[in-house]
This record gives structure tokens, sequence and C-alpha cells, in this order.
């Protein structure tokens, strides 16, 4: 259960060269996994094709063409063309970075802000502990979307809100992870010696806490990346997320339902949140493994 | 039993105290003035300052959430801002339709995920469980929005079997109520078949190396009443946990699939009161599905307990 990689035993390749910071050895059992190479690929491939848009697009993202509408995949359009004749392929080239973009700073900041209420807790204990954790708990006890969806709906419907509304989600899980390591720690040799030895709170928890509990912080960020995509693009398929001209995968498939017959028009920007959601779900299994934690994936 | 569930309740108190004032802060911190919603833009001062009086608008915040408390515990969740209609009633018409397509959703989700997870524990690491574990991982990947477009075009546009979308009441016309409920069921279905598929496998592999498998197996029994009658009884339970711990998820997915095949259920309601700043109606429809995903936790837990004598009540 604790991944405890500031102490980890050399790692057990036979032949020892020279010793490999723990950080380099989870790396290498990343890429060495086929989930691993199969997440890393197809992200970098959505990254860079996302990055490179402005250039590799074959058209403007925003330019309406009035002799094409809805028109079906073709040579000059391979994804073919919306509604108002915008090309699709060029909307979801657009689209890769804005939606991995929410998914990077909202699980960071979950993961921040998460992570310091489970240490202040669990270090704490008694009514900061039961404040902290049943507030976390009521969090919980929403369904996330409907969660997601009510904090969107409070604070207005843009990119910005709808990432503090999924970090804002992912935050009690984190928040009980950490806490639930940082009791057990407590009570571990070393930490009542630091404490023995005068060493500030602070100085406990982030030179002798910290380090023991953040392999299974990143796991359990990693294994939610998937999740808070997943939330993001239903957020924006219900036009709470990212607003338009800004090309976003998910409100492109709702403008897509309204014309079904044109099924190009959803089928393509859903087929790339379902590539992009497979890698990190890979990606997210990969990175368990490496850290060799087993922790449960909450999937609502 | 009932000394536990007591227990459980007292513990859930000061969690449902935060959760009634997230939810309160939520529809009370909701940008835009609700008079505009309720008066429309040209309403005089004088007019609006008469809704704030009547709707209780003018007074503080903290009397506001006790007043509003004490409603909602007696089952008042207020009126419609738009429609005046009366929020209980609309729930009350909107639940059967979220409850059709729940139940439908877990009986495809049972009827796909329990037989392919007793296969593939049953034959693991050949071929069935290979693919049965590659399908489950494609599908959890899949946003429901984009099940529902990929359903809607095979079943609509290819084949033509199926309207695309909307609802007709059960009792009106159950054909074609059925036919419009497909879709939606199998949209959320599938991707309860994949955690079914999972916990079914994984619990089956649990089982099936006990020795009471290899005393019926000894005694000449056949496998299929050896896996049915013996082992699958047995993993049944964490079956049963785990779909019954994911009908939050469960009311998630309905969010996003009533929108998709225009259903008339509580999670269209509550996207629509987003949109119109309804907050009476974003506040009941909320409620109403954290009470409802409770209830089903607990009733879960209490099932576990019931079924299973080795864990203490």
């Amino acid at each position: 259960m604790v991944a405890v990689i500031g102490s980890m035993p050399p790692s057990p390749v036979p032949e020892q060269r020279a010793p490999r910071s723990p950080g380099a050895i989870i790396l290498r059992r990343i890429l060495t996994s086929w989930q691993g190479q199969f997440g890393v690929v197809v992200l970098a491939l959505i990254v860079t094709l996302g990055l490179l848009a402005p250039w590799i697009a074959p058209y403007s993202p925003t330019d309406i063409d009035p002799d094409a509408f809805s028109m079906p995949p073709s040579a000059a359009h391979w994804f073919g063309t919306d509604e108002i004749g915008r090309d699709v392929l060029s909307r979801v080239l657009h689209g890769a970075t804005v939606s991995l973009q929410v998914v990077v700073f909202a699980i960071g900041l979950a993961l921040i802000v998460g992570s310091a209420l489970g240490l202040v807790s669990g270090w704490l204990g008694g009514r900061w502990d039961a404040l902290i954790m049943r507030v976390m708990d009521a969090f919980l006890a929403f369904p996330l979307l409907v969660l997601a969806l009510s904090i969107v709906a409070v604070l207005g419907p843009d990119l910005m809100n709808a990432m503090l509304a999924i970090a804002i989600t992912k935050m009690p899980g984190f928040a009980r992870l950490v806490r639930a390591e940082v009791l057990s720690l407590r009570e571990v040799d070393y930490v009542v010696a630091a404490r023995a030895a005068g060493a500030s709170p602070s100085r406990i928890l982030s030179r002798h806490i910290w380090p023991n509990v953040s392999g299974n912080v990143i796991v359990y960020g990693s294994l939610s990346a998937s999740q808070a995509l997943i939330t993001e693009s239903a957020l924006s398929f219900l036009g709470l997320g990212v607003q338009p001209p800004t090309p976003s995968w998910g409100y492109m498939v709702a403008t897509g339902i309204q014309f079904y017959q044109s099924w190009w028009m959803s089928f393509f920007p859903g087929l790339a949140i379902f590539m992009t959601v497979l890698a990190l779900n890979f990606l997210g299994d990969a990175v368990r493994d490496a850290f060799d934690a087993r922790l449960g994936d909450r999937n609502d | 039993m009932l000394s536990y569930l007591g227990r459980k309740l007292v513990q859930m108190l000061p969690v449902a105290f935060f959760v009634t004032v997230i939810v309160f802060s939520l529809t009370n911190l909701l940008p835009g003035d609700p008079t505009v919603t309720i008066l429309g833009e040209q309403a005089t001062p004088e007019q609006r300052a008469a809704v704030r009086v009547e709707y209780g608008l003018d007074q503080p915040a903290p009397i506001r959430y006790v007043t509003w408390l004490a409603r909602v515990a007696q089952g008042e969740f207020g009126r419609s801002l738009r429609t005046r209609e009366d929020v209980g009633a609309m729930l009350a018409a909107r639940i059967p339709v979220t409850l059709q397509l729940g139940a439908l959703s877990i009986l495809i989700a049972v009827a796909i995920g329990v037989p392919a997870g007793i296969l593939a524990a049953r034959f693991r690491g050949g071929l069935i469980d290979v693919a049965a574990s590659l399908v489950a991982m494609s599908s959890v990947a899949v946003p429901y929005f984009w099940m529902g477009v990929l359903l809607i075009m095979l079943f609509s546009l290819q084949l033509g079997w199926l309207p695309p979308s909307g609802y007709v009441r059960f009792l009106d016309d159950p054909a074609q109520n059925m036919k419009l409920m497909v879709m939606p069921a199998l949209t959320i279905g599938t991707a309860f078949a994949a955690l079914v598929m999972r916990q079914t496998r994984a619990s089956m592999l649990q089982v099936l190396s006990m020795d009471y498998v290899r005393t019926a197996r000894a005694k000449g029994l056949s496998e299929g009443l050896v896996l049915i009658r013996h082992a699958l009884r047995n993993a049944l339970i964490p079956i049963i946990t785990v779909i019954g711990l994911q009908v939050g998820a469960l009311l998630g997915g309905a969010v996003v699939t009533e929108t998709v095949f225009a259903l008339p259920g509580l999670g269209r309601m509550l996207v629509d009161g987003i949109f119109q700043r309804d907050f009476p109606v974003i506040q009941g429809a909320i409620l109403f599905i954290v009470i409802a995903v409770f209830l089903v936790n607990l009733l879960t837990d209490m099932l576990y307990r019931a079924f299973d004598p080795r864990v203490e009540a």
C-alpha cells in the first residue's frame, strides 16, 4: 500500500550499472509496459498534432465555407464539414490542446489543495480532522458530474470554471488518500524520532511524510486524469465548458447530434475523445503498476 | 442490524448537514438577478422588490437557509421561477423516466456483464477472457454522449429500426416507449456492463479456487451447474455491491444520456434548470439525486450484511 519511493531498494535489474534515481526507475517501468507505451505514444501524438494545429490543419477552425454545408468526408475535407461549412478535421485538431489543458490544470489543482487538506487533517487530527473530512464526505455524496454541473452553473460556463469545477470534484479523493497515509505514518518510528528531536511540523510533513505519500498521490492523479477528461467533455457537450467559437470536442459532438444524419460531425470529435481517454487510462494503469500501488479507482 | 443502521445514520448527520449547505449555497450564489428570471427585463424596481419579499429573497442567507431547510424537510421544494410549477410535482413527473432508464440500464449491464464475466473467469487467459477485457477497457473509455451517437448511427441511420430520440410514456404506448428507451439504456448499460464484467470475473476467480467448488466438480456435477449453482451464488454479493455503489455514476450518466435522446427525466430537469437559472428546480433535482444515491448506498450496505453472515452487523 505504501509506496516507499524515498527508500526503494536498488532496482532488481540483474546487471547493476550506475545507481538509478527512483524517478528514473519508475519512468523506465512505465515505458517498458505496453500500456505505458500505448498511452505515451497516443498522448504524444495528440499533443503534437494539437500544438501544430495552426500549421498543419488544412483550414481555419472557424472559417465558414458557404459552398460546403454539411459535406460528407471527401478528399478536400477528410472528416467532412459541419452545418455551417467549417472543416471538421481542422476543428478536431484545434480542439486537442484545450481539453488536455483543462485536465492537467484541474488534476494539478485538486492534487495541491486536496493533499494539503489531507496533510493538515491527518496531522492535526481531532476537531479539524472531523470538520475537513465531513466536508470532503459531503462533496463525495454528489455524483461527480452533478457536482461539476452545479459548480459551473454557479460560476458561469467557461473554460476556467469548468477546470475549477473538475478540480473541486477530484479534491476530496486526494484529501482522503493523503489523510489515511498520514494517519499511519504519524506513528512510524522515524517520525516519532523526528518529533522528539524537535523538528517542526512543517519539516516533518515535508521531509518525512510527504515523500512517502507522494507516490500514491501521483498514482491517484494519473488514474483520475481520464475521468477528468470525460467530465470536461461532458460539460462541454452540455454547453457548460469551453465556449464557442473555441473548438471543443464535447461541444462539437453536441451540435453534431442535432444533425445526426451528418454522422461525421459528431463521430470524429467523439473518436478523438475516446482515443485520448483510452490513452490516459492505459497510462494511468502503467503508472500504478510502476509504483506497484493498489488503489481503487472511482468510476463515477 | 438495526443498531448498525442507527449508528450509520447518526454518522451521516454531519455529512448531511454539509450537503444541504452546499446545495443551498450553490443555488444561492447563482450569478444574475433571480427577479429577472421571474419578471423578465422590463419590470419596475417596485415589482422586483415585491417579488423579493414574496420569495424571501430580502432575508439574509442564514435565515433563508433555515426556512428553506424546514420546507424541504416537509417535502416542499418550492415552485419553478419560470413556469410556476410545483417542483415536487415536477420531480414526481420526471422520476419515473429516469427510474425506467436506470432499471433498464442495470438489466442490460447484468445481462451482458455477468455471463461475460463468468466465461472470462472460467476460461481465464483464453481468447474469451482477453476479448472481454479489451471490450471492457474500451467501453469505459467511451463517453456516454458518443455512445449515444454511435447507437443512433447504427440503429436509426443504418438499420432504420429505432427512432433517434423522443419520449412516450409507457402507459400511453408500451411498444413505442420501449423502442425509444432501448438506445438510452444501451448507452448507460454497456458502460456498466464493463464494470459488472470485471467484478464478476474477479469474484468468480476467487470462488472457483474454493474447496467446495472442487468438491462439486469431484462428485461429478456438470460444469454449468457448478458455475451457476455453486460459484455464482457466492460471487453475487460483490457484484450487487458494485452495482449499488455505482448508482451515483448512473445518475450522472443519465444527465448526459437524457440530453442526447431528449428524455424528460431528472437529469434533463437539472440541466434545463441550470440554463434557465431556475434555482428551486436545481435545488430540488440535486437534492433528490443526492438523497437517492445515499439511500441506495445504504441499502447496498445493508444487503451486503444481510447476505453475508460473516460481516459483523
